[in-house]
């Protein structure tokens, strides 16, 4: 089973549920089973197999969930503006594993769903809209957008709320 | 301090996402610009926190053996969806086996009974009396048949021919009755059989064949419900000629 162990991450990150989790990833590779023969060779393998994965959380209930909470489209073409902001030095000082997942698991979906597939799986700007079905220039301007989401809340929380 | 440069563009170059083309000018920000500089740095090192951070969940052993059991069975049922194909090729493999091997029946019943009459044309040679009723006269030798066969037949005029009619007789060709009649061309001697035309004797409606079996040339073919066959040591050309012979008999 490729990419198991990392889907099954990125679904539990999505899901914030080990039961959800497990059916989103079953779910996941028994439509990429059925629908193998619509991936196309040559094609990126892991954008597709993990597009599947996002795709079918959305239409979960907590997927749907997740899409009302927040606009999917946003102004995601507003980038980042330039930043007057302290240099994160300090407050990298002060974090630590837990604050960090717990500020990942605050942010809205599609800011943590981005920035999982662009920090964790190292997955190039190409592969993220492919996988997102949005444009290029959409994923900077998101990602972008993401880290100052979780950077706000790293300085909200910077003592690492406990779960 | 402050620097209106893109956080964008600083995310990009932290991600390895920068376009070549802009890479030396990026580059050249953050040499001069130390405020970038650092924040950069703290990015990238916010990228590596944030790796190790959410590395956080593992499927449970029992989970990924499910899946290993489920992905199995849907690939089984899978394969079988998938061997549609090679079934249909198993099938055609078969069928063909099967053509090939009724179609080798049939050619070694057939070599079988060419052997056989050739077998009998030989042993015809061989006997002191090889034919039963010695004529050359067509007339004498056709109604001699008459009550010995179950079929009749008709017999070629020989005149204006390089065949001679030497006689004929009653052979038995498996547990059937027919007539052997012999013929002689220069110093050749030649059998026709004539029997009853049954189906994986000798493959009907096969036209005119032309064998060789055991030194023997060998010409058949079925006109109604009789079966034909010309045997002898003469060339293909003189059995083929005795063919059209009997073939033009009225």
């Amino acid at each position: 089973m490729p990419l198991f162990a990392r889907l099954y991450n990125f679904a539990h990150w999505l899901t914030q549920d080990r039961a959800a989790a497990e059916d989103l990833v079953q779910e996941t590779y028994m439509k990429a089973l059925r629908g193998f023969s619509s991936f196309r060779q040559g094609t990126n393998f892991r954008a597709w197999i993990y597009k599947i994965l996002r795709n079918t959380f959305l239409t979960t209930e907590a997927g749907l969930k997740a899409t009302n909470m927040t606009s999917l489209d946003g102004d995601d073409e507003a980038a980042e503006p330039a930043s007057a902001e302290t240099p994160e030095s300090s407050l990298l000082a002060r974090l630590n594993q837990e604050t960090i997942q717990n500020a990942l698991e605050q942010l809205p979906v599609k800011f943590r769903e981005i920035i999982l597939l662009c920090d964790l799986e190292d997955m190039s700007y190409r592969e993220i809209g492919e996988t997102l079905g949005i444009p290029m220039g959409t994923v900077m301007s998101r990602l972008s957008r993401a880290r100052k989401a979780m950077r706000e809340l790293l300085v909200a929380k910077p003592q690492g709320a406990s779960r | 301090m402050t620097c209106d440069f893109s956080r964008t563009r600083l995310d990009a170059y932290v991600d390895s996402a920068c376009p070549d083309e802009e890479l030396a000018s990026v580059e050249a920000h953050l040499r001069a610009c130390p405020t970038c500089a650092a924040d950069a740095l703290a990015r990238i090192q916010m990228k590596r926190m944030t790796q190790a951070a959410a590395a956080r969940y593992k499927p449970s052993p029992e989970f990924r053996l499910r899946m290993e059991k489920s992905i199995q069975g849907n690939r089984r049922s899978r394969w079988a969806f998938l061997r549609i194909p090679e079934i249909a090729m198993l099938a055609v493999a078969l069928l063909l086996l099967v053509i090939g091997a009724t179609l080798w029946v049939r050619h070694a019943a057939r070599e079988q009974a060419l052997a056989e009459l050739v077998d009998l044309h030989v042993a015809t040679l061989a006997s002191a009396n090889p034919v039963d009723v010695v004529s050359t006269d067509r007339h004498t030798v056709k109604p001699w048949f008459q009550g010995k066969l179950p079929f009749t037949f008709n017999l070629p005029e020989l005149q204006n021919s390089p065949f001679k009619l030497i006689g004929g007789r009653l052979a038995y060709f498996e547990h059937s009755p027919a007539a052997q009649l012999l013929f002689q061309i220069r110093n050749h001697e030649l059998s026709v059989f004539v029997l009853q035309d049954r189906p994986g004797m000798i493959p009907a409606g096969m036209g005119i064949a032309s064998e060789r079996e055991m030194a023997f040339n060998v010409e058949t073919w079925s006109a109604g419900d009789l079966r034909y066959v010309v045997v002898g040591d003469a060339s293909p050309a003189d059995v083929h000629a005795l063919g059209d012979l009997m073939r033009s008999a009225k």
